[in-house]
């Protein structure tokens, strides 16, 4: 049976076959690529580790040259009220001197206010130099203690293997002593 | 698995199964008159040992598991529970924990005589690789299992080893939530880790078995390295080397047991005994010591691939194309390069040396910011530090595949050839150098005065030169001693 249709009709019947087999195959594999999806993607945060994705910070306890912690998205989010030495050390610095190149006002949008996501951008430990007693590094700012990574008073990347900046999280002033993050 | 002949058993019962189903045949095949290479040392004797210690893992980590619980909120006191309140829990978990470090001593020692004895080589290629694979899925496994006490070392060695997927461009950051299960490590992190830890050990133990198969289609190396001839070259493997095995195996576990009784938390540090706590990271964080030297790897490179590395690394690539290339035969481009190569080979290593140095310096932060120097295009960086430091670590692991193809001398043994033996037993000191370097703080010093980061990068060249410049070097160009016409000559002569 298959010899005679082969006979009849060989090189059509041959790239018909061809083609039905590279059909199949293609929609075996993108069959099984739509089952893994599912699967794959059930490991992404679920919709409650999404939900806790803002979070509202008083700044009013928080003196000049103080900063507290807080918790968004489960990482430590830095809020630091700035010196005005601080602010300057910050702005002193030339920005092409930098790894990351960005400038202080960049990162802020009040000056004496500086809020960052206190991750390291290396393999994110959280840096030191929130308390009062931390080592702050060699510029004054913070200070990772699992490799070493270095970060300014406005919280840039200075020496070490962390390749970017303090990521600075979306946030917005409510009012003057209100910031929500996120 | 070939069951072709049938041995004959006295037992009826016996007899009734392997009709059936010849396990005994197999055994008997494999294990019991199985030919060996009649020359073996103690080195030989860790295979075995890592199989034990596989048994143990599993066995003491399915009793533990009944015990644990997988939630942030539980785990830490859960482990507590088992080493104060279940029966025997304290012993059956200092059993797993250091059970881990001992499974590692023994491949450990397993991976280095496959290295002294050329153990890699043709017919064991696939042999070789699949132990690779199996120490992958080792450190996988470990990783995840040092996860789980839900401590301040397990938590933040969870949050530095996923960080290392951010270090991939673009999508770095997508992978390292998608691993995590969220934005940094949580519940779903540890649910998920529990999974696998869970399921990575039956992997393990079925590699392990194309492992074992392997081996026995090839046949055991030997400390001569040179092939079987007879059977005057071997003994059956029971009696002669299932006693062998067991004394050493004795002997081995009565290490493992007096750690596990009265130094239970050598390989442990305070860390481990604090709840973790995602807003605060541990002055000192530190893998397990068997990830020691790959993480000194990774904090070496503190310096990214600038124009003048990548100058660096071309010319060692020319220097090195004639040994990879084999330039007799080519043809075209590769042969032009062959033939530089070869010409201006030690032009080419001082070009090397002169780029490398400068491209170190130019990335030498000083105290007060910016370069030690400044050279034009040094801040063109294509690889940063972070990555390129991620990409050795791996490398550096990876590399091991490719032993079989990178060491091509026709002599397996190092006993008889003595460049390759002080190249491998320098590399054996040079991983403990790094692991020492690894357990160490970022910013140690050595008697105060010498960075530990520099010799952690002195020691990095040194291994990736091993692999990379010194086996294909030498495969070309080393004189082997005389070998002996076979096992049993070298036996009776000794």
């Amino acid at each position: 049976m298959s010899a005679h249709i082969a006979n009849s009709d060989s090189e059509d019947g041959q790239t018909r076959r061809d083609f039905l087999l590279l059909t199949a195959g293609a929609f075996g594999a993108v069959g099984a690529g739509c089952f893994a999806w599912p699967f794959i993607d059930s490991l992404n945060p679920a919709a409650d580790t999404l939900a806790m994705s803002t979070v509202e910070v008083d700044l009013t306890p928080i003196q000049e040259g103080q900063a507290i912690t807080v918790k968004w998205r489960g990482k430590p989010v830095f809020v630091r009220h700035r010196t005005a030495a601080e602010i300057e050390q910050a702005r002193a610095v030339k920005v092409e001197e930098l790894r990351d190149r960005e400038s202080d006002a960049d990162r802020v949008k009040k000056d004496q206010w500086l809020i960052m996501v206190g991750v390291c951008t290396h393999l994110g430990c959280v840096p030191l130099g929130q308390k009062e007693t931390d080592p702050k590094g060699d510029f004054g700012g913070w200070f990772c203690p699992c490799h070493g990574s270095h970060y300014d008073t406005s919280g840039r990347i200075r020496k070490g293997p962390a390749p970017k900046n303090l990521s600075v999280p979306e946030y917005s002033f409510i009012s003057d002593t209100l910031v929500k993050v996120g | 698995m070939s069951s072709g002949q049938r041995a004959e058993f006295k037992n009826p019962v016996v007899s009734w199964i392997d009709e059936r189903l010849p396990v005994f045949s197999m055994m008997q095949k494999e294990y019991g008159v199985f030919p060996t290479p009649r020359n073996f040392n103690y080195f030989w004797n860790f295979g075995a040992i890592a199989m034990v210690m596989l048994i143990t893992m599993i066995v003491s980590g399915i009793v533990l598991a009944m015990h644990y619980t997988p939630h942030a909120d539980h785990a830490f006191s859960s482990v507590e529970r088992i080493m104060r309140d279940v029966n025997w829990g304290w012993m059956i978990r200092y059993i797993h924990m250091n059970g881990a470090s001992f499974f590692f001593i023994a491949v450990y020692i397993h991976i280095f005589r496959g290295i002294y004895y050329g153990s890699y080589k043709k017919p064991r290629e696939l042999l070789w690789i699949l132990g690779v694979i199996i120490y992958l899925l080792m450190m996988a496994t470990a990783f995840m299992g040092y996860t789980l006490p839900w401590s301040q070392m397990g938590g933040w060695a969870a949050t530095v080893i996923s960080g290392f997927f951010t270090a991939i461009p673009v999508v770095g950051d997508m992978i390292q939530t998608l691993l995590l299960g969220g934005f940094s490590v949580d519940n779903p992190t540890l649910n998920r880790f529990f999974s696998l830890h869970y399921l990575l050990p039956f992997l393990i133990f079925a590699v392990v078995f194309l492992h074992v198969w392997a081996l026995h289609v090839s046949g055991s190396n030997n400390p001569l390295g040179i092939d079987v001839k007879g059977p005057q070259d071997t003994l059956p493997f029971h009696p002669y080397y299932t006693m062998k095995d067991t004394f050493g195996l004795g002997v081995f576990l009565l290490l493992y047991v007096i750690v596990t009784f009265f130094f239970p938390n050598i390989f442990a540090h305070p860390d481990h005994f604090v709840e973790y706590n995602p807003m605060v990271t541990p002055p000192h964080i530190v893998p397990e010591w068997y990830f020691l030297p790959f993480y000194a790897v990774l904090r070496g490179l503190t310096f990214g691939v600038n124009p003048y590395i990548g100058l660096s690394l071309f010319a060692l690539i020319v220097v090195m194309a004639p040994v990879y290339c084999g330039a007799d035969k080519k043809t075209g481009l590769c042969s032009i390069i062959c033939v530089v190569g070869r010409k201006y080979a030690v032009l080419l290593l001082a070009i090397a040396a002169v780029a490398f140095a400068l491209g170190y310096l130019s990335q030498v932060e000083k105290a007060t910011g910016g370069a030690l120097i400044s050279l034009p295009l040094s801040n063109l960086v294509f690889v940063n530090a972070k990555l390129a430091g991620v990409l050795a670590m791996f490398g550096s692991v990876i590399l091991l595949v490719f032993l079989p193809w990178l060491d091509t001398h026709p002599v397996r043994s190092a006993r008889f050839r003595p460049l390759f033996k002080t190249a491998t037993l320098l590399l054996a000191i040079d991983f403990v150098i790094l692991g020492y370097v690894g357990m160490e703080t970022a910013d140690a010093a050595l008697f105060g005065v010498i960075p530990l980061l520099w010799i952690g990068q002195l020691g990095t060249g040194y291994y990736f030169a091993y692999f990379l410049m010194l086996l294909p070097w030498l495969s070309r160009n080393e004189k082997a001693q005389p070998l002996p016409a076979s096992i049993n000559e070298a036996v009776l002569k000794a």
